[in-house]
């Protein structure tokens, strides 16, 4: 099949970028969206050009480097899904698909696509572990944790840290992604005597990094590629009130 | 033990050695979140907290309102009667009107606050998204609701303006002042007024929308929907919702329609 | 003559004694550094994968000093990320039987007796640690309703001791440790620096004093000294091109280490993995694993005839041949990963291979949907199944998925002692960029448990004892500029070529090639046909590549040039060890040496060593031997039949 795609270019973060456009021809559905992005690529070098700058790592979704906007949607349409796992097949022959890099204040754009997501790493320093020097702990069984517990805590874990929910929110929000990892650790016997501190301190590193505050759109859960659910926002207002 | 907390410079520190160094760290955002002492009030989640509040008063108040207006189908006397009572809670305990006026006096509170963290809760997101998407953003999540709440806001503002005038000072009402409660409301939505009425009923529908999410919103706000609880939460907002708007839909309309007189 | 022959070489640093003794006894000689000189010695550590990431949290923990660097935009995203399976622990909670001396003894039988015994036993005795120090640190591995961990056996093991935490253990993991890490950088011990890469080691007197790294965003070349340095690098796969590391794993770091003297051990030992989603067309920039673990449930077939183009659900069951049940009836479908792998490909050199190309098995899960439901598979598989429907555009609950095998982890990678130090002094190398623990072949769910036990608790002693003696004091200035300069003018040389190819299209020929030569069956024709073409393809390479844009800018045709540069030379050493090893072992299979069933066949006679090959820029390499002993674990020929 042939797009037309519409991308955002733009040379480095005081550069003021605009929206440029290409021709891809044969692509075939079985490609990836990245392998679709590394074919253009190709030919913007043979050309003489400058390929398009993007994240990506792992290309298997786990790893949270990739992403994109896609016609407006963080990842693309397809539901649960990392831009790297979304395939050609997805689109149709003709297609006009705009490619946008993840807009929020506190993501600023390095180079087209790419973003600096540090604000993420920032949020988990002020507080997104258990405090446990390597070597003293105590036997893993020593401790039970409910199945349920532990399940939730897991699903709240499996957050890659990619950002789509800050794309996606119309307040660029990290609520998500920060109340992902204060539900997972907090639901843990483990994690309690931090619980109160850690809510406390993330919240507020959040709001320093210049997000916007979360109005429960639910757009952020909507675009998650591991579908974190929103009542771990309800979980991080929960910590957060009790912490004060 | 000691912690190394050395402060973080411009140079990166190199061991022993004295080789020139390409140095060009970014200053960092502050890290000091943990010390930060914000208050509760300017940070996002306690502007949050204070909108989920004030809208539980006000949708206290409004189920409250809504059962009083509901008295206008016993008849002018009952309803006139209600009205009278209104100004009479606590007395003689306590001086003519000043339970009403304490309740006005919260609810214009909660109203302003209200406002304020809508208001800078919008400015903190623009802030948020300096630049905006070409491709208009999809929404992929459910919920018409939503959108609304921040222009459904303003025009709901702009209705209680128009209401207070008009039902509660009479400032615009056709009986005037001097009128009995009843027949301001039977003279405020005659036929003949249909306007009005209409604008009454796009607010109120604009209510109910706003109530659907603020509802749910506020219960996931103060921490209280999530996990089993979220369906039978955004069950209540949505029930609740409804019922508020037919309550308060039945009174105008009745009245247009000639039920009551 | 590829290569020369020089000394044997020794671990001299694993103490005398029983092996059960033998860590206790290391840990308890290893000097200390007093607690308040930590702080004014400084440790680099490159990569914060598994091993990378715990190794500087718990450095920086104790209070040294520590830089750390990643490519990625965040230390979060390394490629540990993406282990599916679990990780081993001899913790025998079932209480099935296992213990430290059988995880031991599984493993160095696993590696097909080409790995250190004492190593090993360390691994196995300290993988008890690290499931304490995950759960410590919250890592939610799933639990039974009792409430306490649940464990699976996992590729070739008969006992249950398999942690895992649904089919992203190695994101958990790693999330344990990125968090241990963040702690650490917020209280100052650890300085991060992202989106930096390491270009050059720089040796100042004989020891590794410090790193050449290019800052990603801006194009800097920047130089970190330090009083030792930690290379977490990962493997080296992606010298095949199509593997399943991520798209940014390279061997420039090791590579470089090895240009200035650091032994390089068993390049060619090389994982394929047996459930890979197979390739789909010219432009596959990578391959998805499938977890293992999808083997306990799954079974493998391929049509009796060859050519069948029969939809799968249309041949019936007596024209399927489910080969490894019928092959391997013990471990049927379990059999260790290089079996498997070698199975998959013989069947589908005799034309009975499904999918484009021919390239396929399946792996079919409707005899466990049909005893366990539909529903209990959806729990223990669900998010593999979604991850192979996004990819494929198939439905594995209705239709057999399709797999075959791909490149997944390197077994070799740089010689380090017990210590975990290279023949460099001062270089230190963790996790699977070191050659140590798994022989020729890995068993799955034991690289999460390696690098975890060489970042949190082995590297943290031994690295101690070899800061104790410092700090060392200035670093040569010329070492300095030499490393430096060397790096920028590679870059220009780069940049400047201006070609007609770009370096993805080189890396791809150098990729297949090393696929078709040196991948999963090895031949001394095959070999030297690859050793052949890979000089003219790197010379071609460096005459004709086209690289655009500038040095000083996020320039990632830039980052990828550099590493592809490398991945010729690599791929080079790799070729020379494959041939010089002519006997098969673990994942190096040598068609020339197999036995009547067509299984690996050891020659333990000549080849029961640990190859040490040493970088000569002239000449080809020279070859030390490190001899393997086994004093506990007798050596015998692998069976799983």
């Amino acid at each position: 099949m042939n797009l037309t795609l519409k991308v955002w270019r733009q040379d480095g973060p005081s550069d003021q970028g605009r929206m440029v456009t290409y021709e891809v021809k044969d692509v075939s559905p079985d490609m990836s969206f990245l392998e679709m992005l590394d074919v253009l690529n190709e030919r913007l070098i043979l050309e003489g050009g400058d390929p398009v700058a993007f994240d990506h790592d792992c290309r298997e979704g786990i790893c949270g480097m990739c992403g994109m906007v896609i016609n407006g949607v963080a990842h693309g349409e397809q539901r649960a899904t990392t831009t790297c796992q979304l395939h050609m097949r997805h689109f149709k022959d003709g297609d006009t698909v705009t490619i946008e890099p993840w807009r929020a204040a506190p993501f600023p754009v390095v180079k087209d696509l790419v973003v600096d997501r540090s604000a993420f790493d920032r949020i988990i320093q002020a507080g997104g572990f258990i405090s446990v020097p390597a070597g003293s702990a105590p036997d893993a069984h020593a401790i039970p944790v409910k199945k349920d517990d532990a399940d939730s805590a897991f699903d709240a874990a499996t957050c890659i840290g990619c950002g789509a929910c800050v794309a996606a929110c119309p307040n660029g929000s990290a609520s998500l992604f920060t109340a992902a990892k204060i539900t997972h650790l907090g639901l843990l016997p483990q994690g309690q005597p931090e619980r109160d501190k850690r809510a406390k301190a993330m919240v507020d590193q959040m709001d320093l990094e210049g997000f916007g505050g979360c109005t429960n759109t639910g757009e952020c859960t909507a675009v998650c590629p591991k579908g974190i659910p929103l009542s771990t926002i309800a979980q991080m207002n929960r910590d957060y009130l009790k912490s004060k | 033990m000691i912690r190394n907390v050395d402060a973080v410079t411009a140079t990166i520190e190199r061991g022993a050695a004295t080789a020139p160094v390409a140095s060009h760290e970014q200053p960092r955002p502050p890290t000091a979140a943990r010390n930060h002492k914000g208050g509760f009030f300017r940070s996002s989640n306690g502007k949050k907290v204070v909108m989920a509040v004030t809208g539980a008063v006000m949708v206290l108040y409004l189920i409250a309102h809504m059962a009083g207006n509901l008295k206008i189908f016993f008849g002018a006397a009952d309803f006139n009667e209600y009205a009278a009572f209104l100004r009479e809670i606590g007395h003689p305990l306590v001086p003519h009107r000043t339970v009403l006026t304490l309740v006005e006096v919260v609810l214009s509170v909660s109203v302003v606050l209200h406002m304020w963290s809508a208001v800078s809760l919008a400015r903190r997101a623009a802030k948020a998204r300096p630049v905006k998407y070409a491709a208009r953003p999809k929404s992929q999540a459910s919920g018409y609701a939503v959108k609304t709440m921040r222009y459904g806001g303003v025009i709901i503002l702009l209705f209680i303006i128009w209401h207070l005038l008009d039902l509660t000072f009479a400032a615009v009402n056709p009986a005037g002042p001097n009128g009995e409660p009843y027949q301001r409301m039977v003279e405020g939505f005659a036929p003949g007024r249909w306007p009005v009425t209409l604008f009454y009923v796009v607010a109120l529908l604009l209510v109910g929308l706003h109530l659907r999410h603020g509802l749910w919103s506020a219960f996931q706000t103060l921490g209280l929907a999530g996990g089993r609880r979220e369906r039978p939460v955004k069950l209540a907002a949505a029930g609740l919702s409804a019922l508020l708007v037919l309550g308060f839909l039945s009174v105008p309309l009745s009245i247009t329609i000639g039920l009551v007189k | 003559m590829t290569h020369t022959v020089g000394e044997p070489i020794r671990d001299t640093k694993t103490p005398e004694g029983p092996i059960e003794e033998r860590w206790s006894k290391r840990r308890f000689s290893a000097k200390l550094v007093n607690p308040a000189n930590k702080r004014k010695l400084h440790v680099i550590v490159v990569g914060t994968g598994l091993a990378g990431g715990s190794a500087a949290a718990t450095l920086g923990e104790l209070g040294y000093k520590v830089t750390s660097f990643c490519y990625q935009d965040s230390p979060r995203r390394a490629h540990s990320i993406a282990a599916q399976g679990g990780i081993n622990a001899a913790k025998n909670y079932r209480g099935d039987g296992d213990s430290i001396y059988r995880l031991f003894y599984d493993t160095v039988k696993g590696g097909d007796f080409r790995a250190r015994e004492s190593n090993v036993y360390r691994l196995a005795e300290v993988s008890v640690n690290i499931i304490d120090q995950a759960v410590a640190q919250g890592v939610p591995f799933a639990r039974e309703y009792g409430g306490l961990l649940d464990t699976r056996s996992f590729g070739g093991a008969q006992v249950s001791r398999t942690f895992y935490a649904r089919g992203q253990t190695g994101q958990q993991l790693l999330l344990g440790a990125y968090q241990a890490l963040e702690r650490q950088i917020a209280a100052g011990t650890v300085t991060m620096h992202a989106r930096h890469e390491m270009l050059d080691l720089i040796v100042s007197d004989g020891r590794a004093r410090g790193v050449v790294v290019r800052d990603m965003v801006t194009g800097e070349i920047e130089t970190h000294l330090a009083d030792a340095v930690v290379l977490a690098t990962g493997g080296y796969g992606n010298v095949f091109f199509l593997s399943t590391n991520a798209k940014g794993c390279n061997t420039t770091a090791i590579w470089r280490a090895h240009q200035r003297g650091a032994y390089f051990g068993n390049p060619c030992y090389t994982q394929i993995h047996p459930t890979c989603i197979p390739v789909s067309g010219e432009y596959q920039s990578k391959l998805t694993l499938m977890s293992e673990s999808l083997r306990n449930d799954g079974r493998v077939w391929v049509p009796v005839k060859a050519g069948d183009t029969r939809e799968p659900g249309d041949i019936p069951e007596a024209e399927r041949d489910y080969y490894l049940e019928r092959i391997y009836p013990a471990f049927g479908n379990l059999v260790p990963r290089d079996i498997a792998s070698r199975a998959a490909k013989n069947v589908c050199d005799e034309g009975r291979g499904v999918g484009p190309g021919g390239l396929g098995v399946y792996l079919d899960f409707a005899d466990a949907i049909a005893r366990l439901g539909r529903d209990a598979v959806e729990k223990k598989y669900g998010n593999l199944f979604e991850m192979y429907e996004r990819i494929t555009g198939e439905d594995p609950y209705s239709r057999p998925m399709r797999i075959y095998p791909a490149v997944h982890y390197t077994m070799g990678g740089l010689w380090v002692d017990y210590d975990l130090q290279s023949t460099i002094p001062g270089l230190f190398v963790v996790g699977e960029a070191n050659f140590s623990d798994h022989g020729a072949n890995r068993l799955g769910a034991s690289a999460l448990m390696q690098g975890l036990a060489d970042g949190y608790f082995v590297l943290p002693t031994t690295l101690g004892d070899y800061l104790a003696g410092g700090p060392y004091g200035e670093v040569d200035q010329e070492a300095v500029a030499e490393a430096e300069n060397g790096v920028r003018n590679k870059i220009q040389k780069l940049l400047s070529v201006n070609g007609t190819r770009t370096a993805d299209s080189y890396h791809r020929e150098l990729g297949k090639l090393m696929w078709d030569y040196c991948g999963m069956e090895r031949t001394e024709e095959s070999l030297r046909k690859a050793l052949a073409r890979i000089p003219e393809l790197r010379a071609e390479f460096w005459q004709n590549v086209k690289v655009s844009g500038q040095a000083e800018e996020l320039n990632q045709a830039l980052e990828r040039a550099g590493r592809v540069a490398d991945f010729f030379d690599l791929a080079e050493l790799m070729c020379i060890d494959a041939l010089h090893r002519s006997e098969s072992c673990g994942g190096h299979f040598r068609a020339e040496s197999q036995d009547a069933d067509g299984e690996a066949l050891r020659d333990d006679e000549d080849f029961a060593y640990v190859a040490a090959w040493e970088y000569r820029p002239e000449g080809g390499p020279v070859l030390h031997r490190e001899d393997l002993k086994y004093e506990y674990v007798k050596m015998t020929q692998r069976s799983y039949k």
